[in-house]
């Protein structure tokens, strides 16, 4: 039998690359893909009406910067995105809070949780566009639904992994229950949580942008894409759009990462890690 | 006063721990605790602290029963990396005790500070526990215990990751500030001679399960030194007894294993 596992110590994982080197590396890969994108469609492999070349793709996505009612379509989606996580985080942390650290509440509640999870939250749009319509609320619904689950996971993961060592600590010094869970769990579990928010932060978007293409009427980046697809000669502004939406996760997930990264300092160098 | 009353404490998976321990410390004395491995200190530690609840016995604090986790109780883990917070400073970790003193903010910082200085480690009120090495990881959490000013001082081999030298001096300390507050403390020792060194009486514990071996008043004059206390007959002595009750206890033990 052969096992697939890279050892860890195998010269390649030995020097892990520099900051520099991670984004020449990316660099690398971005450039092969529009390069590949760029020939396919220049070659006409496919009718270039349904793939443009990446060169006009992105020629177009950059116009679309003047463009004020595209801008206000990217604002909205945005708003619902961020209004959506935060209630998420507001209501997901104390949850998880709570069911982590009672376990009578816990067990009560398994049932439900272990129903509601497997459910595919965009199954559920048709359902929030009959009983909210299609605004802002419909979207910010679907989102706090979709957003909750692994941020409250990860709160309730975060508060098993908390060291009983720090908590009997506090609790010979008199310190209560809520006291414990606010100056030692919650803290503790702060960086699981964190990444439970990026993990959600990245849902959120596709919640959003989908939620508006399914529902296919209103405002938002996800409108701007349905209704592009509908026109003729559409794919290069579904295309554009698709590449603002692509861009829009990778800035959140890039900015999320570097306030982990600075916030959580004492973890990473508990764990022993560099990153 | 530290009464133990027939104290007893099996664990779910039936594992005597303590049994029939009975010890009465008076307040202001320093109780040294010796014994091999397995002789159930930590359960009597956690047993005092009220971390555990005895299956059968009573802690008795001041004449009253007590009922979870004394008033004015510091304790020195022996686990201490794990005891400190990672993301507060060596300051604030020394400080956070104090919240529970009512002291403001700047009595804190200064009480935290003065804490570090006696342990030798003003220059680390700033950094990271995790920045600094085991031994002096050691020294914070004996500074934060310190600046709390207990009546009740437990220490679970406070000074087992330190250097000779740096251990000398925080025996020292250890002796100066209890002088200095009226502070009942009980110290878990593997270190014959320290138990002799800084103890007013060495309580020597048997395994399997811990019981009350010997306990044997430590007739040394004070203040004590390092160097001339321990050259004394009478340290020599009682060093020896312990060393002897200690090593008994362990060869009873193999002995029976066989």
């Amino acid at each position: 039998m052969t096992t697939q596992t890279v050892s860890p110590r195998s010269p390649r994982a030995a020097r892990p690359l520099t900051r520099t080197g991670r984004w020449a590396r990316g660099a690398v890969g971005v450039a092969a893909l529009f390069a590949a994108s760029e020939l396919l469609g220049r070659a006409e492999v496919v009718d270039r009406s349904y793939l443009p070349p990446a060169s006009e793709i992105v020629t177009r996505a950059v116009e679309l910067v003047g463009d004020t009612l595209f801008l206000q379509y990217l604002l909205d989606t945005l708003t619902a995105w961020a209004v959506g996580l935060g209630l998420a985080i507001a209501i997901a942390v104390p949850l998880g809070l709570l069911l982590g650290s009672v376990p009578a509440v816990n067990t009560a509640t398994r049932a439900i949780v272990e129903f509601l999870r497997p459910i595919p939250s965009v199954a559920l749009i048709p359902l929030a566009g009959l009983l909210l319509g299609s605004g802002l609320n419909m979207k910010v619904a679907l989102i706090v639904y979709a957003a909750s689950w692994p941020i409250l996971f990860n709160t309730m993961y975060g508060l098993d992994e908390v060291d009983p060592a720090a908590k009997e600590t506090l609790r010979v010094f008199g310190f209560g229950r809520a006291e414990i869970l606010l100056r030692v769990s919650l803290p503790s579990a702060a960086p699981f949580i964190a990444t439970g928010i990026r993990l959600a932060a990245a849902i959120a978007l596709i919640l959003a942008v989908g939620t508006e293409i399914i529902a296919g009427f209103g405002e938002g980046l996800g409108i701007f894409i349905a209704q592009a697809y509908s026109m003729p000669d559409g794919a290069r502004d579904v295309l554009a759009g698709t590449v603002w939406a692509g861009t829009l996760g990778l800035a959140i997930d890039a900015g999320l990462g570097q306030t982990q990264r600075r916030m959580f300092r004492w973890h990473h160098a508990r764990q022993g890690g560099t990153t | 006063m530290l009464e133990i009353k027939d104290l007893t404490h099996t664990y779910a998976d039936g594992h005597v721990a303590v049994r029939d321990v009975n010890l009465t410390v008076a307040n202001g004395e320093l109780v040294s605790i010796v014994g091999p491995s397995g002789c159930g200190k930590s359960t009597l530690l956690r047993c005092i602290a009220g971390l555990i609840r005895p299956a059968e016995g009573q802690v008795i604090l001041d004449g009253r029963p007590a009922d979870g986790v004394p008033e004015g109780l510091a304790v020195v883990f022996q686990d201490y990396s794990r005891s400190l917070l990672p993301w507060l400073s060596v300051r604030d970790n020394v400080a956070l005790p104090l919240k529970r003193r009512g002291m403001s903010k700047a009595q804190r910082r200064e009480a935290a500070t003065e804490a570090l200085e006696s342990v030798g480690l003003a220059a680390a009120g700033g950094k990271y526990p995790w920045q600094l090495s085991g031994g002096m990881q050691q020294r914070v959490s004996i500074a934060r215990a310190l600046a709390y000013r207990p009546s009740l001082l437990l220490m679970d081999e406070p000074f087992g990751s330190v250097d000779a030298q740096t251990r000398e001096d925080l025996e020292d300390l250890t002796l100066q500030v209890r002088g200095g507050n009226d502070m009942t403390i009980l110290l878990v020792t593997h270190d014959i001679d320290e138990s002799v060194y800084v103890g007013d009486r060495v309580v020597v514990l048997g395994a399997s399960p811990g019981h009350v071996r010997a306990d044997l008043p430590v007739d040394l004059p004070g203040p004590r030194d390092q160097i001339s206390t321990r050259e004394l007959p009478e340290f020599v002595r009682l060093r020896a007894e312990v060393g002897r009750l200690v090593r008994g206890v362990t060869e009873t033990t193999a002995t029976a294993a066989k």
